[in-house]
């Protein structure tokens, strides 16, 4: 039925998040993305409940949560990194090389 | 019962007088005296305290009827040990635990106690075998044995009071430590307390001025709570501790004037000669720990030897290792050489040393641990032990030893040899208790006699050699003089003191006289080495007297007789040496009320399963002449011979005579034992054994040595040169320079960049979904 257009909606949103994980240079918009993934792994979630039980509505909502959380952990890191540095660029925060 | 459980407080108070001496003895107005004077009045008056409670102890105990039945007999003996614990005993627990069983089945089905299960509920191994057929035996063994000793027909069972705590818990093994009350060590408290209370009143006077006074009195302190240490033992673990402790105190004692070379040679001959022994004491205490089923307990080592459950064999050979201790602490033939010598230290401590503490230990543990002895050496029925041997070798040739010595100290100290070996036979002979109540009259009458020799040699300028340097003293040292020869005639055994009837208890339980019956055994020669013993000491205190008392003053100066501080304590000890012989009464003076006979017999000898049934000799009036005429013919021999200056031909006889001559060298080189420990047994470690293991060691052993470093050096090049620079080197490098090469390369995949491990991360996961999808789904 619809489900295979959830899933390539999902999919696409996924791939626009890993984009952004992967390209951006600024911490606000990489954890932007990071919730774009997440957000697609939640359309899957739900797509799925429809047809195979309500757990995947419970697991969204988690997901949820989760998300909600690690965002504010997230967006508490990004400020104090722009406090310290006055930069929010991810390409400067690269002090754990080898 | 208050003194009975808390009698540890004793030697815990004289071990807190020494280290309070120790610590202020110095700054004290008496230098520290006053601390352990009043450390040992007070456990005098503990130990009277203790023995007097001991005497209504006793005869609150249950008497056992002479024809009980068996059961009744050995219910009585286990109930008359109801004041040992559980934990103390473990041969003891399990008797009690199989007594309550035997009592159930007997009242269910009149089953007989003797053959109640022996799988004791929650009892030890070792404890399990005690009950059995055994006990039946040993007890209708016992009933007969009371009926000739006791001639009421009834015995009292002893009632030891054991108190103890654990001391090292292994799952192998409990060792506790406590003490252990009965009439024996109550005996001992009181002889150790009285002794050692006059000894330090003495030295008060005696060591007055000494430049260590009160390193002195702290070590007295240490001495006495030591031996009551030794004598409430509980265990012989404990015990060893107690005779080590005593050893290293009479050491510290008798090197008190260590400046001088020769005293702190005795001192360490004294610890050395000891040492040989202690080795004895250590192998037959473990063979005892083992043979017990790995029990200290003096109690449990006691009731298994009693009941026959210890092997002859390993009674034998611990008794054996015994011996050899009881040689070296008691100066017992042939390890008799440390006693004289120790006459080095102070006259008060050779006065507490023979009298009180030091040697009776070696006669104490024998008392203590009676049944190892009993069956071990066969002592009942018999003629000949090793013990008997070596007591009456001891008691005869101590005696002839005391004849040429002019130091009047050494005299006193051979004395005690003898003396010693008296005990040591009556015990092998089987007469204990005329052992212990030897042991009681000689203390008092031998310390009265030691610090005799103490006021003496004060007036004389501290010299103790009475052939020249004393001599008619007995006008100018009157109450020296009573005291002295008051201590001679209890020694020499003139009745009615003292010494009269513990001696004469000992000759006729040697069970040789004709006529004495009631004796554990027959022992002819040892006897007659004893009378000829009882001859010689009365010969040899009679030529101390005089040369001490008698004649012209031979020393230089004026001698003056010694102050109350010395008087005192040798009038005190001289009254109780003539007077103490009343205390054990032979029960035939039938004449006298029954309450004044054999108090001795009955308050200090056990009763009961922890103690073999002894018998007890007669009193023989025949015997009583004879010992007596022994002893006043040596006197008379030798007063003829130094007062009257009869045997003429007799004097002067060793310069004229090779034979004598010869005799008086023997004797002279006390029989060459000295000459034999240090010139060949030394002589020949130093020397020839010295020079082989020297030559041994640096030939071959050095050459072995040497081979093998040499060897080893070899090996070690070549190996250095082929394998571990080549092989090992080259692995090592290898690994190193791989690891660099390696890290180098991946070095720059760590970039520090989030997004690019990011990308890696996203990569992977593709690809090991692609992996899945492909290959699993």
């Amino acid at each position: 039925m619809l489900l295979n257009q959830f899933l390539l909606l999902a999919a696409v949103l996924f791939s626009v998040g890993v984009y952004g994980v992967i390209v951006r240079k600024n911490g606000v918009l990489v954890l932007m993305s990071v919730e774009l993934i997440l957000n697609a792994v939640n359309i899957n979630l739900i797509a799925f409940s429809t047809f195979w039980g309500l757990s995947g509505q419970v697991f969204a909502l988690f997901v949820i949560a989760v998300a909600a959380a690690e965002v504010g952990v997230g967006l508490a890191i990004v400020l104090l990194i722009y406090r310290n540095r006055r930069s929010v660029d991810i390409d400067q925060l690269d002090e754990l090389k080898g | 019962m208050w003194f009975f459980t808390h009698v540890w407080i004793m030697p815990a108070l004289m071990a807190a007088s020494f280290v309070l001496i120790l610590l202020f003895g110095k700054r004290l107005p008496f230098k520290g005296a006053e601390v352990g004077i009043t450390a040992v009045a007070i456990c005098l008056v503990f130990a009277g305290a203790t023995a007097f409670n001991w005497f209504t102890w006793s005869a609150d105990s249950p008497k056992l009827a002479e024809n009980a039945p068996e059961a009744q007999a050995e219910a009585a003996e286990v109930g008359a040990l109801s004041e040992v614990p559980n934990q103390c005993s473990n041969v003891v627990s399990g008797l009690r635990s199989s007594e309550s069983e035997g009592e159930s089945s007997a009242s269910g089905a009149e089953a007989p106690a003797g053959e109640a299960p022996t799988s004791g509920t929650s009892t030890t191994e070792g404890a399990a075998p005690a009950i059995g057929p055994g006990v039946g035996e040993s007890a209708s063994a016992a009933v007969p044995a009371a009926a000739t000793s006791g001639g009421s027909g009834e015995e009292t069972l002893t009632r030891p009071i054991v108190r103890c705590a654990s001391w090292i818990d292994t799952n192998e093994a409990l060792v506790t430590w406590g003490t252990q009350i009965d009439g024996l060590a109550v005996m001992m408290l009181v002889i150790v307390t009285i002794i050692s209370l006059l000894v330090h009143i003495f030295s008060t006077d005696y060591v007055h001025g000494d430049r260590r006074y009160t390193h002195y009195f702290a070590f007295l302190s240490l001495f006495t709570g030591s031996m009551l240490f030794f004598v409430l033992s509980q265990s012989t673990l404990q015990m060893i501790v107690g005779w080590e402790l005593v050893g290293v105190c009479s050491f510290a004692l008798i090197g008190h004037w260590w400046e001088e070379k020769p005293n702190s040679d005795a001192a360490l001959k004294a610890f050395l000669t000891n040492r040989v022994g202690d080795v004895g004491l250590l192998v037959g205490m473990i063979i005892l720990f083992f043979a017990a089923g790995r029990s200290f307990s003096i109690l449990d080592i006691n009731i298994l030897a009693q009941e026959g459950e210890i092997r002859h064999g390993v009674l034998l050979v611990a008794s054996l290792c015994l011996i050899t201790a009881v040689m070296s602490k008691s100066g017992q033939f042939i390890l008799h050489t440390w006693l004289p010598d120790a006459m080095a230290g102070p006259t008060p401590v050779s006065a507490l040393i023979h009298a009180a503490t030091m040697v009776v230990a070696g006669i104490y543990m024998v008392a203590r641990l009676y049944p190892v002895f009993f069956d071990g050496l066969a002592i009942s029925g018999s003629s000949v032990n090793a013990l008997a041997v070596v007591g009456a070798v001891t008691a005869l040739f101590g005696a002839l030893l005391a004849f040429v010595q002019k130091d009047i100290k050494k005299v006193l100290a051979y004395s005690t040899v003898s003396q010693l070996g008296f005990m040591v036979t009556s015990l092998a002979v089987g007469a204990w208790t005329a052992a212990m109540f030897h042991l009681f009259t000689h203390a008092f009458f031998k310390a009265c006699l030691f610090l005799g020799a103490g006021s003496l040699s004060h007036a004389c300028h501290h010299s103790f050699n009475m052939v020249d340097d004393m001599g008619g003293l007995r006008k100018i040292m009157p109450r020296t003089f009573a005291t002295y020869l008051v201590g001679t005639l209890a020694l020499a055994g003139i009745f009615p003191l003292s010494g009269f009837w513990s001696k004469d208890e000992i000759l006729t339980g040697t069970g040789s006289f004709p006529g004495s019956d009631g004796a554990n055994g027959s022992y002819h020669v040892m006897m007659v080495m004893l009378l000829i013993a009882a001859f010689c000491t009365a010969a040899y205190m009679t030529r101390t007297i005089w040369y001490a008392f008698f004649g012209e003053f031979r020393g230089h100066g004026h001698p003056h007789e010694s102050g109350p501080r010395i008087t005192v304590p040798l009038i005190i000890l001289a009254t109780l040496g003539a007077v103490v012989g009343i205390a054990n009464l032979p029960a035939e003076f039938d004449f006298l009320p029954e309450g004044v006979l054999t108090r001795f017999e009955k308050f200090v000898e056990p009763v009961g399963l922890y103690f073999p049934a002894i018998t007890h000799a007669s009193f023989n009036p025949a015997l009583a002449v004879v010992s007596v005429v022994v002893a006043l013919s040596g006197m008379l021999v030798s007063y003829l011979y130094f007062w009257k200056g009869a045997f003429k031909p007799l004097q002067g006889l060793s310069e004229r005579n090779a034979l004598a001559r010869r005799g008086k060298a023997i004797l002279i080189n006390k029989y060459g034992f000295d000459w034999l420990y240090t010139t060949v047994i030394v002589g020949f470690v130093k020397g020839p054994l010295a020079r082989a293991t020297y030559w041994f060691n640096q030939t071959v052993l050095d050459g072995i040595v040497n081979g093998v470093g040499k060897g080893g050096v070899r090996a070690g090049q070549f190996v250095y040169d082929n394998i571990d620079q080549t092989v090992v080197d080259g692995a090592v490098n290898g690994a190193g320079a791989a690891a660099s090469g390696s890290g180098g390369v991946l070095r720059h995949l760590q970039t520090g960049r989030i997004q690019q491990y990011t990308a890696l991360f996203f990569a992977a996961a593709a690809i090991l979904a692609g992996v899945f999808i492909l290959f699993v789904g």
